[in-house]
C-alpha cells in the first residue's frame, strides 16, 4: 500500500526539502574552473546555450555563451540560477526503500530486485497492461526513445504516457490534423522579419523570456503586436492592439476575427485552392460570427476584433504563435485548429518571415513526444495504430509485430485507471503528477491505491513521496545526449559532472531494469551516443527522420532542424516552402469547429472564471526551481490574481487571504490586486504544492482527441478568508 | 569592446529579473545584486524599469561625499565607495539624481554598479546587459543602436538647474536630445522662476516643513 508514512508534510520537507539553496554547498567558489562546459539550460523548450563552470566535479557558476545563436547569451533568471540545483543538500544520492518511518537508504541490488518481483508479481496477477509507466519531457531524445522502447518490450504495457500530455499535445494533434506534421513551422529567426504577430495564449515574457528579443526586434524593423489574454502580461502592455478574451473562448474569437477577414476579402483564394481542404465549410461557419455575436461570447470589443482583422488580413508577411493560453481546454485541439484557420485563409505560411508555430513549454517539450514516450506514437513520430508503422518499428527491434502493444491510456487516464484499480503498478520518473495534474484530491487517492510504486528521479519531488522504491537519477547536467527545442532544433547536451554519491544515470537504471525483465539484447547500451545511433537509425523514413544527425553534427552545427533524413542533409529550418504539406495529398487542411463553451462554465454558484499558468521564476511542479533561494524569493508563494472592481465587489483588499473554492476544492492564499486581469477572472500561479497547489481546483476534463486537462478556465467563487 | 556603451531601454523591459539574478553572480560581491528593478506600480500595471548606475561625467555622489570614497576610473565608470575611506554616511544615497547607490549596512559600505569593472576590464560585457532576454539593458555599439532602434540614446538630463551627463545612456522618444525631469523645464523663463513657497502661509504644513519636522 502506498499510503504516506510520514505523519506530515513537515517531516518530509525536513528530510527532503525543498531547502532554499542560496550559495552553493561549501560556499561560493571564484577559484578558476577545470573546464567550461557548452551545453544548454535545463528548463523551458527555448533551450538557451550557457557554459557551466567545472571545478572538482562540482558546477559552480555559469558564463553567458553568445556564440550559441538561439539566445546569444541571453538567459533568463531560471537559466542564471539553474546551476544551484546541483550540490544541492536536497539530491538524492542513493536509492531509497520505503519504511515504517518514511525511507531508508537502500543498496541498488535491493532497488533493483524487489521492483522486478513487484512488475512480475503485479503483471502475472492482473495482466500486462496492469503496469504504466509515465516518463517526462524534460529528459533528453535518448532518453524519451529508451522509455518508449523499455515501456514496449521490457514492461510488454500499452500504457506509457508522459506529462507532455499536459502541455503540447492539443497543439500537436491540431498541427497533425491540419498540416500533417507535428513541428512549428518556422524557425524563431523568421520572427524579426514578419509585419504582423499575433500572441495568443502565451505569457511568452515570463515563459519564454529569450523570445522577447525576437518579438521586440520585429517591432523594432515596423511589425505590429497583437496579443490575446485575459490578462496583460509583460508582452501585452506595449502590444499595439491587445484582446482581453474571456476564459474559454478562444475558438469563437478566431471565427469572428476571420468573419471579418472573409467581408472585407483579406483571403488569399489562390493559395487555398491550390494548396488547401476544407475552406467552404469553415467560411460557412464563421458567416454568423459577426464582431456583435463575438463580442458576447469573448467579451473582446467588436471594434478591436475589427481592428484584429485590419492589421492582420492584408498584411504582407505574418507570424501567428501561441501556447498553452489556448491549448489547456476541453476544446484545445479546436482552439488550435481555429488559429491555424486564419493562418491558412492568408496563405502566409512556408515563407521567410512568415508562418506560424506553438512555443513548446518543456525543455525537451518536441523531442520528447517524437520518438515513442507516448501511447499512441513509435520512434520517428510513427502512429502505433498504423500497421505499416508497426510492422517498420517491430522489424527494427527485432520483435513479432504482434509483441508490440497497441494505443495505450494517457497520462491523466492512467491516473484515473490507478482509482478505479485497473492499473496496480507504477514506474515514473522526472514527472510529479501530484502537482501538475488537475484535482490533486483524487491523484492523491490514485497514488494511495497502487500496489507498488517506482519513482526516477534526483530530488524526493511530492508524487514520489509514496514510492516503495525511489531510484536516485540524474540532473540534465550530469548527462549528455540531445534535445529537441521549440523550434525543431535538435541541440547538445554536453556533461559537466558525473552523478554524485550512489546516484546513476537515469538510463543506466532503465537499462539495469530492463535486463533483468529478459531483454538483455535490447538494453546493452553503454552510452547515450549508442541510443542517439539507434535513435536516429528508427527514425530513419518516419514522419520526423533524423537519420542524418550524429552528436557531433548536432554540436558543430549549433543543431540540426528536423527533418534531415541523410548526413550531408542541412536540416529543415522552415517546413511547408511552396505550400507543401506533409500530407498524403500534399494539401493543408482547413477544420470548421462551432464554438462550444468550456467544460465547466461560470453559473450563480461558482460565478468567477478560475485560471492558472506560470511566473518566470518558477518551472512546471518547482521540483527544481522550488529549492533555489533567490528564485524562490523573486515569487515565494502562490498570490490570487484579481481586478480591484472584482476585489472592490468582494470587499477584499490587496494582500488579504482569500479562499477560492471550485467543485474539486479550495484554497487560501493572499490576493494580488491588480488591474491587469479580466474583472471576471482570477488566476493563480500552479508551481506549488499541498495547500498552495492551484491544482487542488483545477477541473481534470479532459480534449476528446488530445486528452489535455482544462487547466485554463473552470468557474470559482472568492471570498475574503482575513487579513495579514 | 573599447568603444561599446550601455543603453537602457525601459520599454522593452519585461520584469524578468534575469539581470538582477546574474549581477548577484559577479565574484566582487557576489549574492549581493546591485541593480535596481521594480514595478513602477504593480497594482496598476507590469511595467517595471530597471536601472543601472549611470556613470554620471561629474557625479553628485562623489561630490557629495565628505570622506572622498568615490573614484572614476580612466574610462568614466564611477566606483562602489572604497571600504578604507566609506564612512556610511549615506550622503550619496541621498544625492544621487538618479537613486543607484545603496547603504550596504552589513558591509558598512556604500555599493552600487560598477558596470561590471572586472568583466569590461577583459573585454567581457556587463553581465546583466548580456543576459537581459529583451535588451531593455544593451551593451554594444552605438551604430547599432542608431541602425536597429527607433528611439533615440540620451545622455543628457536636466533636474531642474542641474545638468547631468552620464556614460550609460536612456533610450527616449526619436525627436529627443535630453530628458527634462522637472516640469518647469517645459515652462517659459519666468514663470519657471517662481518662487514654490512664495504665497506659503507662516507656519503652515507645506511639504518641505512636514518632510522636515515630520519624516
Amino acid at each position: 500500500m502506498a499510503t504516506l508514512t510520514l505523519k506530515s508534510e513537515e517531516a518530509y520537507i525536513d528530510q527532503f526539502g525543498p531547502t532554499l539553496n542560496y550559495t552553493p554547498v561549501g560556499g561560493w567558489d571564484s577559484r578558476e574552473p577545470d573546464k567550461m562546459v557548452k551545453t544548454h539550460c535545463c528548463f523551458c523548450g527555448v533551450q538557451c546555450g550557457i557554459q557551466l563552470k567545472v571545478k572538482d566535479n562540482r558546477v559552480i557558476g555559469f558564463e553567458p555563451w553568445e556564440e550559441f545563436p538561439v539566445n546569444r547569451g541571453k538567459l533568463c533568471p531560471k537559466g542564471v540560477k539553474r546551476y544551484m540545483q546541483n550540490e544541492h543538500p536536497d539530491r538524492l544520492k542513493a536509492p531509497l526503500i520505503r519504511s515504517e518511518d518514511g525511507f531508508r537508504e537502500g543498496t541498488w541490488e535491493e532497488a533493483y530486485s524487489k521492483t522486478v518481483s513487484e512488475i512480475r508479481r503485479i503483471q502475472q496477477s492482473y495482466g500486462k497492461d496492469s503496469f504504466a509507466f509515465l516518463g517526462g519531457a524534460s529528459m533528453t531524445n535518448e532518453k524519451a526513445y529508451l522509455n518508449g522502447k523499455f515501456a514496449r518490450i521490457a514492461l510488454q504495457t500499452k500504457n506509457i504516457d508522459y506529462n507532455g500530455r499536459l502541455c503540447m499535445v492539443s497543439a500537436g494533434a491540431a498541427n497533425k490534423m491540419a498540416f500533417g506534421i507535428d513541428r512549428a513551422a518556422n524557425p524563431w529567426s523568421d520572427i524579426p522579419k514578419t509585419d504582423v504577430i499575433i500572441l495568443t495564449g502565451t505569457n511568452l515574457a515570463e515563459c519564454f523570456p529569450i523570445l522577447t528579443d525576437y518579438i521586440w526586434k520585429a517591432r523594432d524593423n515596423g511589425a505590429k503586436i497583437i496579443v490575446i489574454d485575459p490578462r496583460i502580461t509583460p508582452i501585452g502592455r506595449t502590444a499595439d492592439l491587445f484582446l482581453p478574451v474571456r476564459p474559454g473562448r478562444d475558438s469563437a474569437l478566431c471565427h469572428g476575427i476571420l468573419h471579418v477577414m472573409v467581408k472585407n476579402g483579406w483571403i488569399d483564394e489562390d493559395f487555398i485552392s491550390e494548396h488547401t481542404e476544407g475552406w467552404d465549410a469553415v467560411r460557412e461557419l464563421v458567416k454568423k460570427y459577426t464582431p456583435e455575436h463575438t463580442e458576447k461570447i469573448t467579451g473582446v470589443p467588436a471594434a478591436s476584433i475589427i481592428k484584429c482583422a485590419e492589421i492582420w488580413g492584408p498584411a504582407k508577411k505574418s507570424m501567428l504563435l501561441h501556447a498553452r493560453g489556448i491549448e489547456h481546454h476541453t476544446k484545445g485541439v479546436e482552439n488550435v485548429l481555429s488559429y491555424i484557420n486564419l493562418v491558412l485563409s492568408t496563405g502566409r505560411i512556408g515563407q521567410e518571415g512568415s508562418g506560424y508555430g506553438t512555443i513548446t513549454g518543456q525543455g525537451n517539450g518536441q523531442g520528447g513526444r517524437e520518438h515513442g514516450q507516448r501511447c499512441n506514437q513509435l520512434p520517428g513520430g510513427r502512429d502505433i495504430n498504423n500497421p505499416a508503422h508497426r510492422r517498420q518499428v517491430s522489424d527494427f527491434w527485432g520483435i513479432n509485430e504482434t509483441d508490440l502493444p497497441g494505443e495505450g491510456l494517457t497520462a491523466c487516464e492512467i491516473i484515473d485507471a490507478i482509482e478505479r484499480g485497473e492499473i496496480k503498478g507504477l514506474l515514473s520518473i522526472s514527472f510529479n503528477p501530484l502537482v501538475s495534474i488537475p484535482d490533486t484530491a483524487r491523484t492523491r487517492k490514485a497514488l494511495e491505491k497502487l500496489e507498488y510504486y517506482g519513482a526516477i528521479d534526483f530530488f524526493l519531488n511530492e508524487t514520489a513521496r509514496f514510492a516503495d522504491v525511489v531510484f536516485a537519477g540524474s540532473l540534465q547536467e550530469e548527462d549528455h545526449g540531445t534535445v529537441t527545442n521549440g523550434e525543431g532544433r535538435c541541440i547538445r547536451l554536453n556533461q559537466s559532472v558525473t552523478p554524485p554519491g550512489d546516484a546513476k544515470l537515469d538510463w543506466e537504471i532503465i537499462c539495469e531494469l530492463g535486463k533483468r525483465l529478459g531483454q538483455e539484447r535490447h538494453f546493452a547500451f553503454t552510452d547515450p551516443g549508442e541510443m542517439f545511433k539507434e535513435l536516429t537509425a528508427a527514425s530513419k523514413g518516419g514522419p520526423i527522420d533524423y537519420s542524418g544527425m550524429t552528436h557531433e553534427r548536432v554540436e558543430r552545427e549549433h543543431g540540426l532542424f528536423w527533418p534531415c533524413p541523410a548526413p550531408d542533409h542541412p536540416g529543415t529550418p522552415r517546413l511547408f516552402e511552396g505550400g507543401q504539406f506533409a500530407h498524403a495529398d500534399g494539401r493543408a487542411k482547413f477544420h470548421a469547429f462551432e464554438y462550444r463553451p468550456p467544460a465547466e462554465d461560470v453559473d450563480q454558484e461558482y460565478p468567477i472564471f478560475f485560471t492558472t499558468g506560470r511566473v518566470v521564476s518558477q518551472y512546471l511542479s518547482g521540483t527544481q526551481t522550488r529549492r533555489i533561494g533567490s528564485l524562490v524569493d523573486q515569487y515565494p508563494e502562490p498570490l490570487c490574481e484579481m481586478h480591484p472592481i472584482l476585489a472592490g465587489k468582494l470587499g477584499i483588499k490587496d494582500r488579504d487571504l482569500v479562499r477560492v473554492a471550485t467543485r474539486r476544492g479550495e484554497m487560501t492564499l493572499p490576493a494580488q490586486v491588480v488591474k491587469s486581469i479580466r474583472p471576471d477572472t482570477v488566476f493563480v500561479p500552479y508551481h506549488w504544492s499541498g495547500k498552495k497547489a492551484a491544482n487542488q481546483l483545477t477541473n481534470r476534463r479532459l480534449d476528446p482527441i488530445s486528452k489535455i486537462p482544462e487547466f485554463k478556465v473552470c468557474a470559482c467563487k472568492v471570498e475574503k478568508a482575513g487579513s495579514r | 569592446m573599447k568603444d561599446y556603451e550601455f543603453f537602457i531601454d525601459q520599454s522593452r523591459c519585461i520584469g524578468c529579473q534575469a539581470c538582477v539574478q546574474a549581477c548577484g553572480e559577479c565574484d566582487t560581491h557576489r549574492g549581493t545584486p546591485m541593480i535596481h528593478l521594480e514595478y513602477v506600480h504593480r497594482p496598476t500595471g507590469v511595467q517595471t524599469a530597471p536601472v543601472v548606475c549611470m556613470h554620471c561625467e561629474d557625479p553628485t555622489c562623489a561630490k557629495v561625499c565628505p570622506a572622498d570614497a568615490i573614484k572614476q576610473d580612466d574610462h568614466g565608470v564611477v566606483m562602489s565607495a572604497a571600504k578604507p575611506r566609506c564612512v556610511s554616511c549615506s550622503n550619496c544615497v541621498i544625492g544621487c539624481p538618479f537613486g543607484v547607490p545603496k547603504m550596504q549596512v552589513s558591509f558598512e559600505l556604500m555599493m552600487k554598479c560598477d558596470m561590471c569593472y572586472d568583466r569590461t576590464s577583459v573585454d567581457k560585457k556587463p553581465m546583466c546587459a548580456t543576459v537581459c532576454p529583451s535588451e531593455a539593458l544593451y551593451y554594444g555599439p552605438r551604430d547599432y543602436i542608431e541602425k536597429h532602434r527607433r528611439e533615440t540614446p540620451v545622455n543628457e538630463f536636466h533636474f531642474g538647474r542641474q545638468v547631468v551627463r552620464t556614460k550609460v545612456n536612456m533610450m527616449t522618444a526619436p525627436s529627443r536630445g535630453e530628458i527634462n525631469v522637472d516640469i518647469t523645464q517645459y515652462m517659459s523663463g519666468a514663470e519657471a522662476e517662481i518662487d514654490p513657497m512664495f504665497d506659503a502661509r507662516d507656519g503652515a504644513p507645506d511639504a518641505a516643513r512636514f518632510a522636515v519636522w515630520e519624516g
